[in-house]
C-alpha cells in the first residue's frame, strides 16, 4: 500500500521526479488533456457565461446549504431512499459497515468514488473482513496493484501501459500481451462475475438534486450503472457539497464537467437515481441508502474565503493543467486529493499541521484558475492558507511541525520588511550583497554554489543547483537614472517615432 | 503625457539595462518619463509566501509615493509586479479607506507592453533588431492582466526580426518566487519543459515581460551553454540598429 504522507511532500516529489515510468506516464498529460478540453469547450457557445452561471448556482446553494440538504433528504426519502447523516469519515464508514452486516452480506462491488477514497472506506471494510471489489477499470487496476489513485478522474494515470500489462500477468495470470483490448476484456470478464454475485453496490455521487431527491452519477464504462442497479442494496456516499437546487441546474453542470475533465461532450453513461425501484418487477435496487457526509466540509463553509473550495465538482481539469502535478504526479501529495485543488482542500480536511507544504507546492501560475469550470480562485486560496500558516506561527497558536528553515525565512522576511521600506536601507542592503557576491561570481554569473556556502545560504544553493544566478549589476538602475538618464530628455531624439 | 516608472527591484539591481531600454522606448513614444527614487519593492515575495503584515508595509509605501506623483500613469516592465499592485487592496480586507486608495493607484498602473498598445495605442515602435524571436507568456501578465496579444503585436512589427510562436508559450516556466528555491527540483523539472520548447523553436532569443521568468529561463540556458539568449521586450523595442 502506498504510504506517502503530505508531511514529506518535498522528498516524495524528489522521488517521483526520478521515477522514469511515472515521468513517461505523465509526459503528455497536460498537452493531451489540454487539447481535448479546448476542443470540447469550443463546441459550447458562451463557455464563460456557463462558468459564471455554475459558480452562481454553487454560491447560492452553499449559502443556504442546510435548507437545500433538508429538501434533498425529504424528497429522497419520499422516493424511497433512506438518508443517513455522517459527521466524519469514521461515522460514514461505520454506517456502510453496519448496513452490510445487518444484511448478512459479504459480496460488495464499488464504482469509482472520491468520497469513499477520502474516508478510506475499503480499509475500514477490509478490517471487518469484507473485501469490496472496485469495478471501474482504473480503480480495479489500482486495487490489484495495492496502490491508491493518483488522479481524481483517471486513478491509474501514473501507470504506463506496460506496467499495467505486467500487473495483469502477475495478478490474474494472463499471457504477456500489449494489446489493450485483451487487458480490458480480461478485466471485464472477471468483473462480470463479481457483479453477478454482488449483494451490495457502493457508489459515490456527482450531483444531488434538492428539489427531487435525485442523485446523478457520471461515468464511461457502465460499471456504475451496474453497481447501482444489480445488487439488492445500493449505498451512495455523498459529500454534503454535492447538492444543487433544481433539476434544470444539471443542464449547466453536465455541459461543464465532462468537457473540463476528460474533454468529452458528455460521459457515456449518466445514471439518474431517484429512490428505490417503483414496482416489484421494476428496475433498480430494493433499497437505496444515501449517506450525507460532512467530514470537515462545514468548517470550509464557515469562512467566506475558503467556502469556494466547496464549489469544486471534481472534474480534474486543474490537475491536468497544473505544471507541478504534471511533474510529480498525484502520489507525491500524500493525500487522497492531489493537485491544485488537493493542495487547497487537504489542509482543510485533515488539518494544516501535517500538510503545511501543500499550499506552497505551487508556482501560483494560475493555470488551475483558468480551466476551473466553476471559477474557483485556487491561487487565492493557496495564498490564504499560506498566510494562515505564517500567522499561526507568528502567534504561536499552532504546535505544528515546522517546515525546515522556517525560522530563517521568518527572519529574512522580517529584515526585508524593515530594509525595503526605506530606500536608504535598501541601498545599503544591495551594496552589501554586491560585495558578498564577489565570493561566488565568475564571468558575470554565479554557477553552482554547493558545499558550505550553499548550505549557508540555502536559497542560493537551491537556485544554483540547477540554474546560474545573475550577478547584481555594477550600477543599479537608480544610479544610472540619477547620473545619466534623468536630465537626458533628448534620448535618441534623432530616431523619434514618425 | 507624464509616466512614472516603477522599475521593480529585480530590474533595478540585476538588469538595469531593461530599465534604460524602457525609458528609451517610452520617450520615443512621446512620454515624459519620471522616476521616484524613493521606490523599493512591491512586496510580492512577502505576499506570496504568506507574510501579509510585511506585504502591507510595502503596499502602503507604494501607494503613498505614487499618490504624490503628478504622473498620469505608472508603468512597470513587469507583469508580475503590476499584478501585485492590482492585488494590493486584498491586503486591507477591513479598511475601506486603504482599499479605495489601492484601487485608485492600481487603475493607473500598467505593464509596459500593454501600456504601449492599450493606452498609447502604438503597435510599432520603429525598432530594428536582427534575430529570430520567440515569446514566453509570463503567468501573471497573462492570467492576471490578460496580456497575450500586445507583446506579440509589438514584436511582429520589429523590423528585421523574425517571430516564431513557442510551443506551450503560456505554460509556467517554474519560477514562482520562493517556490523556485523551496522546491528547486520541481521548479527545474517544469523549467526543463520550457527549455526544450525554446530550443525546438529555433529562436535565437526568448523574450518576455518579466525579469523573474527571464532569470529562471536564462539561468538554465546559461547553465547548459545554450546559444539562445533571454531578453526583455523593452530591450528589443529599444534597439534601432
Ligand atoms: S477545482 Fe475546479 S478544476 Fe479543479 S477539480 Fe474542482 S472543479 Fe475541477
Amino acid at each position: 500500500m502506498n504510504q506517502l504522507t503530505s508531511e514529506t511532500f518535498d522528498s516524495n516529489a524528489r522521488a517521483s521526479l526520478k521515477d522514469v515510468h511515472l515521468r513517461g506516464a505523465l509526459k503528455n498529460l497536460a498537452a493531451t488533456f489540454g487539447e481535448r478540453r479546448r476542443t470540447a469547450i469550443a463546441s459550447v457557445e458562451n463557455w464563460e457565461n456557463l462558468r459564471e452561471k455554475a459558480r452562481a448556482i454553487k454560491d447560492e446553494t452553499l449559502l443556504h446549504l442546510d435548507q437545500y440538504l433538508e429538501n434533498f433528504a425529504e424528497n429522497a426519502e419520499r422516493a424511497g431512499a433512506k438518508i443517513h447523516w455522517a459527521r466524519d469519515g469514521k461515522e460514514a464508514s461505520q454506517i456502510v459497515l453496519n448496513l452490510i452486516v445487518e444484511r448478512n452480506a459479504s459480496k460488495v462491488v464499488k464504482s469509482k468514488s472520491m468520497a469513499t477514497e477520502e474516508i478510506h472506506l475499503n480499509r475500514a471494510l477490509e478490517a471487518a473482513g469484507i473485501n469490496p471489489v472496485e469495478t471501474d477499470l482504473g480503480e480495479w487496476i489500482i486495487q490489484l496493484a495495492e496502490e491508491t489513485p493518483s488522479h481524481i478522474v483517471v486513478p491509474a494515470i501514473h501507470k504506463t501501459k506496460k506496467q499495467i500489462a505486467d500487473l495483469f500477468v502477475e495478478k490474474v495470470g494472463i499471457e504477456p500481451t500489449d494489446d489493450v483490448d485483451v487487458l480490458t476484456r480480461t478485466a471485464r470478464n472477471i468483473l462480470r462475475e463479481r457483479f453477478a454475485e454482488a449483494e451490495i453496490g457502493i457508489s459515490g455521487v456527482n450531483f444531488g438534486v434538492a428539489e427531487t431527491g435525485t442523485i446523478l452519477i457520471l461515468e464511461n464504462e457502465g460499471n456504475a450503472r451496474l453497481t447501482t442497479s444489480l445488487p439488492k442494496t445500493h449505498i451512495a456516499v455523498m459529500g454534503i457539497e454535492k447538492i444543487i437546487p433544481k433539476f434544470t441546474d444539471l443542464d449547466v453542470f453536465l455541459k461543464l464537467l465532462p468537457r473540463s475533465g476528460t474533454g468529452q461532450r458528455l460521459t457515456t453513461y449518466q445514471s439518474l437515481i431517484t429512490g428505490t425501484k417503483r414496482s416489484v418487477n421494476g428496475e433498480g435496487p430494493e433499497e437505496v441508502h444515501i449517506i450525507l457526509m460532512d467530514n470537515g466540509r462545514s468548517r470550509m463553509l464557515a469562512h467566506p474565503v475558503t467556502r469556494q473550495s466547496l464549489a469544486c465538482i471534481r472534474c480534474g481539469a486543474c490537475l491536468n493543467a497544473c505544471p507541478v502535478y504534471g511533474a510529480v504526479g498525484g502520489h507525491a501529495y500524500g493525500a487522497v486529493y492531489p493537485g491544485p485543488i488537493g493542495a487547497v482542500i487537504t489542509p482543510q480536511l485533515i488539518g494544516i499541521g501535517a500538510t503545511k507544504q501543500l499550499p506552497y507546492a505551487s508556482s501560483l501560475c494560475g493555470a488551475c484558475r483558468e480551466v476551473c469550470p466553476v471559477k474557483i480562485d485556487i491561487p487565492e486560496l493557496l495564498l490564504h492558507l499560506r498566510a494562515e500558516i505564517t500567522d499561526g506561527e507568528a502567534n504561536g497558536k499552532k504546535t505544528d511541525i515546522p517546515i525546515k528553515g522556517k525560522f530563517a525565512e521568518r527572519f529574512a522576511f522580517g529584515v526585508y520588511g524593515l530594509a525595503w521600506k526605506r530606500a536608504g536601507i535598501y541601498k545599503i542592503g544591495t551594496k552589501t550583497a554586491r560585495l558578498m557576491q564577489k565570493f561566488v561570481a565568475r564571468d558575470g554569473k554565479i554557477g553552482e554554489v554547493s558545499g558550505f556556502l550553499g548550505k549557508l545560504a540555502p536559497p542560493l544553493g537551491n537556485w544554483t543547483a540547477f540554474r546560474d544566478a545573475p550577478v547584481i549589476a555594477p550600477k543599479s538602475f537608480r544610479d544610472i537614472w540619477r547620473e545619466e538618464l534623468k536630465n537626458d530628455l533628448s534620448t535618441k531624439d534623432t530616431k523619434k517615432m514618425n | 503625457m507624464k509616466v512614472s516608472l516603477f522599475i521593480t527591484c529585480l530590474v533595478d539591481q540585476l538588469c538595469p539595462n531593461v530599465g534604460v531600454a524602457a525609458v528609451e522606448v517610452l520617450r520615443r513614444a512621446g512620454c515624459e518619463v519620471i522616476f521616484d527614487e524613493r521606490q523599493t519593492c512591491c512586496g510580492q515575495p512577502a505576499f506570496n509566501t504568506g507574510y501579509r503584515k510585511e506585504a502591507r508595509k510595502f503596499a502602503e509605501r507604494f501607494i503613498e509615493i505614487y499618490e504624490e506623483s503628478e504622473a498620469e500613469y505608472i508603468v512597470s516592465p513587469s507583469g508580475s509586479c503590476t499584478a501585485m499592485v492590482k492585488h494590493f487592496h486584498e491586503l486591507f480586507p477591513d479598511d475601506q479607506n486603504w482599499r479605495e486608495r489601492c484601487k485608485k493607484i492600481a487603475a493607473k498602473t500598467y505593464e509596459f507592453s500593454s501600456f504601449l498598445v492599450n493606452v498609447l495605442k502604438i503597435e510599432n515602435l520603429n525598432a530594428k533588431f536582427d534575430g529570430k524571436l520567440t515569446w514566453h507568456d509570463a503567468c501573471h501578465g497573462l492570467r492576471d492582466l490578460n496580456i497575450r496579444r500586445e507583446p506579440r503585436k509589438l514584436l511582429q512589427n520589429v523590423e528585421k526580426a523574425e517571430f516564431v510562436e513557442l510551443q506551450g508559450a503560456d505554460v509556467c516556466c517554474g519560477f514562482g518566487g520562493t517556490f523556485s528555491v523551496k522546491f528547486p527540483e520541481i521548479s527545474a523539472a517544469i523549467l526543463d519543459n520550457k527549455i526544450e520548447a525554446i530550443e525546438k523553436s529555433g529562436a535565437d532569443f526568448v523574450v518576455s515581460c518579466d525579469a523573474s521568468c527571464l532569470m529562471q529561463i536564462g539561468g538554465r540556458l546559461s547553465r547548459i551553454n545554450s546559444k539562445v539568449k533571454p531578453l526583455h521586450i523593452a530591450e528589443i523595442l529599444a534597439a534601432q540598429e
